[in-house]
């Protein structure tokens, strides 16, 4: 397990270079720099500006430059956010978006593994229909419509809930945001677990277990839960990624000075250092949280522990 | 139904739980503080400044926050006359080329400090030294030896200025600017406190080490989502301070913007979406501001592509073809359609317009098309230019738009092209295969010159590529002019001139546009769009 | 994820193949509708009426859906829409599969010291923000309808090459492998012409749940303003702009997010109805 997870880990230094070479040569063959406005600068001005942020250097004197900083974890100066560094910006912005992040997968975890239970354990029935029948909807609408009707109608006309991150408390403004970033995959996680529920419960095990007089609560408790959360946890990387393209949405939609909102102004902007520091940090972050799934899999489903 | 009821029970438990971590969570990192006793304003402020270092900032969000921590010289006042600001009183020689100012002798800095003409010395130096990497040289460019000091090839020390006492300060000019007083509200020309950028250097601009001479200090700054300033006990007018503490909320999408306005969230926008801009005028009359403003917007012609530089009758007949009270209906906030280049309302000025501004639209449509015919093309010879727009809602509208009017009047088949605004301004300036793009120009000063300078050949901002020796030569003679009146007639007639030649479509004027709470006293409209803090108060305070 | 796996197998087969042959029709009289549609329409996509903007939905003209912001027709718009979103979704799948499958088969095929290495780089690239990546690749580049697909297709191939891998090792030992080889068949030769056929029922069921995927990333880089080309549009793009004036004008929100919702419906009612189809058995 220890050896699977150090190399694992060690096989990850390629990949975050593929990565950082990749974005780095985007960034930088994108057109446009990042102090073109419509106000043009004249050549002198600009000049001065390049040579402060070491852009007249050559694109491989730069990317040397830029993998020595990141040795010594320094990410560079941010060009569209003059007054910060890079490292600043992501050090701010981080928790706000994990907090995020975090609470939409806890709500779509604990909502919809209970709603595909209750599905699954009610099937056919009125109840599963519904949860069915919401889930598809869950599935079926953007997030980037789900969240402005929520500000509309709980925050413009019903002004029950703050319509931004800065406005009401610090309670209820996480409300909505979390909401509208769990709801697909409560729904995608509610679809997946009545599925594997149903399917479980159909297993010999379970029968087995059943013709021995286990009532169905002490079967999914202690025979149910675990093999069905299986495809759950293969599910957790694509619920990953879509609470990281929903969350550029609803911090947006909210103000929420996070993450994916730096990436976007900072793509647009061609703010390099910015853009490659947080993909960088993404890619890591991704890479590790792949592994943790990976060793939790080895954890549940002791057929693989070998492997 | 007992396995269901539990587990609708554990569920129920379960968010419940989750719902009190999520407050806890939420509550860890305390909300905005809103004392009762004190008067707060909140307003949306758009785009993320970035930099609250006068000399390493340049968009007009973060002019907006300077002008409420800083001032120069010179400011403004709330309907947009110029005033006296750090400065008690000035002279200027009879050439033009002499400023000397007094300062206020009760100008502080938010610790204490006087102001000095020294910390303007310094700051004047800084702005123009090649290693600060400053972004807006446009405000001191006229001041002696300033182009040369950017570009390297003397010290800043050389720069036109010095201080001639402690509260007097001289600046020498290269040639006379009629405008200058204007360009010194600038907040590149704001002092910044040498202490400070000394001991802190780049972070110097940061909370708690930010010392600037304005009517507010900076108390927090959270990137990408607000600032907050509080008033500045030492600011000489500060008896007149009503707004105990500003936050200025980072607001980019104007339709978010104005929810949280509607929430009650706001005080004031920086903003109002087109989208939501009559329903606004139904529903709350009272509290929209529209105002005109220094800012036209236009397409502009690649002037280098002989298809558009040799055929000024194709130019005209393109221009005329467009029905601009159709554009200004589509963005309908009470933007005038366009048939000048320096917009009306531009001080000392006349814009001049088109000679066919006024004709009705069947003369002007048969006009166009007979130019077009003119110009070589019509029925036999088709016409398929490429129009580039940078993306926004805005742009792709009139794009569309002015695509159909195109087709219908001149039968022309014009290609959209959609990119980002740095890939298109790449393409502009690169003149890489561009037919025709769109563009805008906001005026920095309340000044003609600001407008007609971009059309000159060596203008970096000039983006159509177009090249007048008589443009330039009568923009020279201008320049050159002591005279109000005088240059007011040469500017005047560079403008015709220009508009003459075609290289480019003004399509319409910008207008100022903001949601203003009722309850907020003391707003005053001005083409510039600027509304200090200072000059706001509650009604409720009164 | 299967709808009917209490079934016994054959009603579960037979109950599943309807579900397949209704969501195949709807989907079919989507695109037909798509693609016919705007022949027997009498207002086109493009034509704009400034007399009669964010007109309501309407007999008169046939504005069937109203008119948008710019006076265009939104029926005929919708259409085009639907027309755009399905072929980029279709052609983004086709994508991912092409280069998933190959992938995926050679992986599985060749096996060994090659397998993991192929799968080493899959894992790697799970590891890339691809999100982030396809932002910069529309803002870097000019806007270009291939690129989109491609983009799109670039993302999802990842999942079909390690499916497409388990079942080629399952393949690979059967008889009629072994008689291939033995016959002097190359490797590709036998990935081809012999692996891959039998991946078919696989890919189907994965392509179908593929497709609602890169429908939703479209109408994300729609929202983001880095989507197709006026006067072109999808069905995310006309989504995204419904929103901008749902208080104004809802009924240019609530239609094309209507028909968004139901192409998307279709499609994973179909993804699993198809998987039970071909695999009964099979677990979800």
């Amino acid at each position: 397990m220890l050896r699977y997870a150090t190399l694992r880990i060690l096989g990850a230094i390629p990949t975050l270079l593929l990565v950082i070479a990749i974005a780095f040569l985007m960034v930088h063959s994108a057109p446009g720099g990042p102090f073109d406005r419509e106000r043009v600068l004249a050549p002198e001005v600009e000049r001065n500006i390049e040579r402060a942020y070491h852009l007249d250097e050559s694109l491989p004197e730069q990317f040397s430059r830029y993998l020595q900083g990141l040795l010594h974890g320094d990410l560079g100066p941010s060009y569209r956010y003059r007054d910060y560094t890079v490292a600043e910006l992501i050090g701010g912005a981080l928790p706000l978006s994990i907090r995020l992040g975090a609470l939409a997968m806890a709500l779509a975890l604990v909502a919809g593994v209970s709603a595909g239970m209750v599905a699954a354990l009610r099937k056919n029935t009125i109840i599963d229909r519904l949860v069915t029948g919401i889930a598809m909807i869950g599935i079926s609408v953007p997030v980037f419509v789900i969240a402005p009707l929520m500000v509309l109608v709980f925050a413009v006309f019903l002004n029950w809930l703050p319509a931004s991150w800065t406005g009401g408390n610090a309670a209820n403004r996480m409300l909505m945001p979390v909401i509208a970033l769990a709801l697909p995959q409560i729904a995608y996680i509610a679809r997946l677990t009545r599925a594997s529920m149903i399917n479980v419960m159909n297993s010999d095990f379970v029968r087995t277990a059943r013709a021995q007089g286990l009532s169905t609560i002490s079967i999914v408790r202690y025979h149910a839960i675990k093999p069905a959360m299986l495809p759950l946890l293969s599910y957790m990387g694509p619920a990953i990624a879509g609470v990281l393209t929903g969350s550029v949405v609803v911090e947006e939609v909210f103000g929420i000075p996070g993450v994916g909102q730096f990436f976007i102004r900072g793509a647009l902007n061609r703010d390099y250092t910015l853009v490659l520091g947080i993909t960088v940090f993404y890619a890591t972050l991704v890479i590790f949280l792949n592994l943790i799934v990976d060793l939790l899999y080895g954890f549940l489903d002791p057929r693989i522990r070998g492997r | 139904m007992t396995a269901s009821m539990r587990y609708s029970g554990a569920m129920k438990h379960t968010l419940v739980l989750l719902l009190v971590s999520m407050l806890a969570l939420g509550a860890c990192d305390g909300g905005v503080d809103r004392a009762a006793q004190e008067s707060v304003l909140h307003r949306g402020l758009g785009e993320e400044p970035g930099s609250l270092d006068v000399h390493k900032s340049r968009s007009s969000e973060a002019g907006h926050v300077l002008r409420d921590l800083g001032e120069g010289l010179t400011g403004y006042t709330r309907d947009g006359e110029i005033r006296a600001a750090a400065a008690d009183h000035w002279t200027v020689s009879d050439d033009g080329l002499e400023y000397v100012f007094v300062l206020r002798p009760d100008a502080r800095w938010t610790n204490g400090d006087p102001v000095t003409a020294d910390d303007f010395v310094y700051s004047f130096r800084r702005l123009v030294d090649p290693t600060t990497a400053a972004f807006y040289e446009n405000s001191v460019i006229d001041v002696a030896n300033a182009a040369e000091i950017i570009a390297g090839e003397i010290p800043p020390e050389s720069l036109g200025i010095e201080a001639m006492a402690i509260d007097q300060l001289k600046i020498t000019l290269r040639h006379p600017v009629p405008y200058f007083l204007g360009l010194l509200t600038h907040p590149s020309t704001f002092p910044v406190h040498r202490g400070s950028v000394e001991a802190h250097g780049e972070a110097h601009s940061r909370p708690g080490n930010l010392v600037s001479n304005g009517a507010y200090r900076l108390v927090a700054w959270e990137v990408g989502s607000y600032i907050e300033i509080e008033r500045n006990e030492y600011y000489w007018d500060a008896g007149n301070t009503a707004i105990d503490r500003v936050f200025h909320y980072v607001t980019p999408e104007p339709m978010a913007e104005l929810n949280r306005y509607r929430a009650g969230e706001l005080d004031i926008t920086r903003a109002i979406p087109p989208e939501s801009f009559k329903q606004m005028l139904e529903t709350r009359p009272d509290e929209v501001r529209v105002s005109p403003a220094l800012g036209v917007y236009y397409y502009g012609f690649n002037m280098t592509n002989p298809v558009f530089g040799d055929n000024p009758k194709l130019r005209e007949a393109l221009s005329m073809a467009i029905d601009r009270e159709q554009l200004v209906a589509i963005v309908g906030r009470g933007e005038a359609p366009a048939y000048s280049w320096v917009p009306d309302g531009t001080a000392n000025y006349e814009p001049q317009k088109y000679s066919w501004a006024d004709m009705p639209p069947e003369e002007r449509i048969t006009k166009a098309q007979q130019l077009f015919y003119e110009a070589g093309f019509g029925p036999g010879k088709s016409f398929r230019p490429e129009i580039r727009y940078n993306t926004h809602d805005t742009h792709r509208q009139i794009a569309v738009a002015v695509q159909s009017m195109w087709k219908e009047v001149l039968g022309v088949e014009a290609k959209l092209i959609n990119e980002e605004f740095q890939v298109m301004l790449e393409n502009i300036v690169q003149k890489n295969s561009i037919d025709i793009f769109r563009m805008n120009w906001n005026g920095d000063y309340n000044d003609a010159h600001t407008f007609l300078s971009t059309a000159e050949s060596d203008n970096p901002s000039n983006l159509t590529g177009y090249q007048s020796a008589d443009f330039d030569s009568l923009m020279q003679r201008a320049a050159r002019q002591t005279d109000p009146s005088r240059r007011r007639l040469y500017l005047e007639e560079a403008e015709a001139r220009m508009l003459r030649d075609y290289p480019l479509i003004p399509m319409y004027f910008f207008v100022n546009k903001a949601m203003v709470s009722p309850q907020v006293r003391g707003w005053g409209d001005n083409v510039l769009n600027y509304h200090y803090s200072q000059h706001l108060s509650f009604a409720a305070d009164e | 994820m299967s709808m009917f796996s209490s079934l016994s197998p054959v009603a579960r087969y037979i109950r599943a193949s309807r579900m397949v042959a209704v969501c195949v029709l709807l989907l079919l009289l989507v695109a037909l509708a798509a693609l016919a549609g705007p022949l027997l329409n009498p207002n086109d996509y493009i034509t704009t009426d400034f007399a009669n903007r964010f007109g309501q939905p309407t007999m008169t003209n046939l504005h069937f859906f109203g008119t948008d912001e710019l006076g265009r027709d939104l029926f005929s718009r919708t259409l085009l829409g639907a027309q755009v979103t399905l072929f980029v979704a279709v052609i983004a799948s086709v994508v991912s599969l092409g280069i998933g499958v190959i992938y995926g088969a050679a992986a599985g095929f060749i096996g060994g010291k090659v397998d993991a290495i192929m799968m080493r780089a899959v894992d790697a690239l799970y590891a890339l923000p691809f999100v982030f990546l396809v932002i910069l690749l529309m803002v870097a580049f000019e806007r270009n309808f291939l690129l989109i697909f491609v983009a799109i297709g670039a993302i999802n191939w990842l999942d079909m090459a390690r499916i497409v891998r388990g079942q080629t090792i399952s393949l690979k030992h059967r008889e009629f492998v072994d008689a291939a080889r033995l016959i002097g068949v190359s490797t590709p030769g036998i990935i081809f012409r012999h692996i891959m056929p039998n991946l078919f029922g696989v890919v189907v069921v994965y392509m179908t749940l593929t497709i609602p995927q890169a429908i939703l990333v479209e109408s994300f880089l729609s929202f983001l303003g880095l989507g197709v080309q006026e006067p072109q549009t999808s069905l995310g793009a006309l989504v995204s702009n419904g929103v901008s004036h749902m208080e104004r004008a809802p009924w240019l929100l609530i239609i094309p997010a209507s028909v968004l919702a139901f192409i998307l419906f279709c499609f994973n009612f179909l993804g699993d109805g198809l998987r039970d189809v071909v695999d009964p058995k099979k677990k979800a």
